[in-house]
């Protein structure tokens, strides 16, 4: 019942996953996924370490690539598309990495240029400047322009990977666990920045995440990975009360 | 952990080799289609000679001089001391100064080509590359190669040049020679089918150690412990490449008819 709902909402999701299948040898990681995120949704994807939830949002950016099945990003198959095109679909998705991913050697500044001046985006130096600037404005990180990541803190570096995720100004954001390895203090304060960047910028987003606190407040539907496949959907409240022992253990 | 046995352990070596053959035919088909990494090729090729020029230049100068001190006892016995200078740079030009400065290349840059990339794959900076519109071989590898490819002749007759100087140092420990009759005399011996050889085996050795380097680093596993394994066998792997590549060019201008 659930998947034929899907279905009559392709038209307006954004993101689309039909049988999606990928394996490591004999380590079937994901084994007929389906998902929709829909436009403006914010979709958290629940499951335990090591169930595929890293794989799947890598598969969506084609970082990975998959045996079997169909992504569908704004109605483009992302698993049948050339280099350039993919290129095209990429400046519309951030990603904020699990581990950061901010480049050891350059300053925050040539951070968060990198991904304007890759992807060929023609603006002046002003134009890239103020989008600097604007990008850690958002994060509250202004006076770290000049430094290196290396002097940054673990929740300052979440921000700056944050704003350089921004600074395409993405409509769909993929979150691999954006507080894992945070102290709880720091970890709301993410979270609070990644609604205030839901609501000024209007994005969709799928957060991958098990720290409860940051699904109950970012969630507005909840997607539980369980065995390579979307096992149940659900909004928080609705899984909260779920008698599944599946279900449960996360809201225990 | 428990060895293998010997037929997993064959097994295992021509997986890795099949890998890193086909990590560097990656290098042949990215490196001469566009877009041209050149501005990263140039700082790369500053950061790695700039990192190894205090070392070469050190090993340099105590290869020629050592070789120069222990060669004179067993000359002088035979009476040819006159031989010395043609001799030391027989040794130095055409073996010592290439393989040296190779070595001491593969423990300094293939080591740090190793780690880096080792910690950008483990820190998904690798990932975040691709997904900002760059080809993370390109931007990473191809400069990286071709840069330790360029950089390491030119150390090598850096090294060779101040290995003279240490030898010519040597020579006058014990004896007066000008520097214009040492230059004859080393100049004398050597010529075009020494220097050649020597000179074009080291373009070989910088491609490996890069490569080798980039090879670990690029398919570094999870965690701090896979980047320190990565950086280790960069250097292993490739110290071994050095001495095959050595035989193999020996072989190869000898049949050439070089020698
Ligand atoms: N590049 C890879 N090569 C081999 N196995 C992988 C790779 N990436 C992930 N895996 C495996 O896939 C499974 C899911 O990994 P992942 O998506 O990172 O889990 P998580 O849900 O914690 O993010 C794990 O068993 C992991 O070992
Ligand atoms: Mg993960």
């Amino acid at each position: 019942m659930d998947i034929r709902e899907n279905i009559a909402n392709t038209n307006d999701a954004v993101i689309s996953i039909r049988g999606l299948c990928k394996a490591f040898g004999s380590n079937k990681v994901l084994d007929d996924f389906n998902m929709n995120l829909q436009k403006g949704q914010s979709k958290v994807v629940l499951g335990r370490s090591g169930s595929g939830k890293s794989v799947l949002i890598k598969c969506i950016i084609g970082l990975l690539t998959p045996e079997a099945g169909a992504i569908n990003v704004f109605g483009q198959n992302v698993l049948n598309i050339s280099q350039e095109e993919l290129d095209e679909i990429r400046v519309k998705i951030g990603f904020l990495f699990q581990s950061n991913a901010l480049y050891d050697s350059m300053t925050v500044r040539e951070n968060l240029e990198f991904p304007m001046r890759r992807h060929s985006i023609r603006l002046s130096e002003k134009e890239a400047n103020e989008r600097v600037v604007e990008a850690l404005k958002n994060v509250g990180l202004e006076h770290t322009i000049d430094m290196m990541p290396s002097e940054l803190s673990g929740g300052m570096k979440k921000r700056i990977a944050l704003a350089r995720t921004l600074i395409l100004k993405p409509d769909i954001i993929l979150y691999d666990e954006p507080t894992t390895g945070l102290d709880p203090i720091t970890g709301r304060e993410i979270t609070t920045l990644i609604k205030e960047i839901q609501h000024k910028y209007q994005t969709s987003s799928i957060i991958i995440s098990h720290d409860m606190k940051c699904v109950k407040n970012t969630a507005d539907s909840i997607a539980l990975l369980l065995n390579g496949k979307c096992y149940t959907e659900g909004t928080y409240s609705e899984l909260a009360m779920s008698d599944d022992p599946n279900v449960k253990q996360f809201f225990e | 952990m428990k060895p293998d046995k010997p037929a997993k352990q064959l097994q295992a070596f021509f997986d890795e080799a099949g890998r890193i053959a086909r990590f560097t035919g990656w290098y042949f088909r990215q490196a001469i289609r566009p877009r041209y990494e050149f501005k990263e090729l140039i700082r790369q090729c500053f950061i790695i000679g700039y990192q190894s020029l205090g070392l070469v230049v050190l090993t340099g100068f105590i290869m020629g001089l050592v070789l120069t001190m222990q060669l004179r006892p067993t000359l002088v016995d035979y009476g040819v001391e006159s031989q010395i200078p043609a001799m030391v740079a027989i040794a130095v030009v055409r073996e010592i100064g290439p393989v040296i400065t190779a070595l001491i290349f593969a423990g300094k840059i293939g080591s740090s080509i190793g780690a880096e990339l080792g910690s950008m794959r483990v820190t998904e900076q690798i990932d975040a590359m691709e997904v900002s519109g760059t080809n993370p071989y390109k931007y990473l590898v191809v400069t990286r190669v071709t840069a330790a490819t360029l950089m390491l002749p030119i150390l090598v007759l850096l090294s060779d040049t101040i290995s003279l100087y240490g030898a010519y140092l040597g020579v006058n420990i014990k004896t007066v020679t000008s520097p214009d009759l040492f230059i004859w005399q080393v100049f004398d011996v050597l010529d075009f089918t020494d220097l050649m050889p020597a000179f074009i085996k080291t373009f070989f050795f910088g491609f490996a150690v890069g490569m080798i380097g980039c090879y670990k680093g690029y398919n570094s596993t999870k965690g701090t412990e896979g980047v320190g394994r990565s950086a280790n066998s960069a250097v292993v792997l490739s110290s071994v490449m050095i001495f095959i590549i050595d035989l193999l060019v020996v072989q190869v201008t000898d049949i050439m008819g070089f020698n």
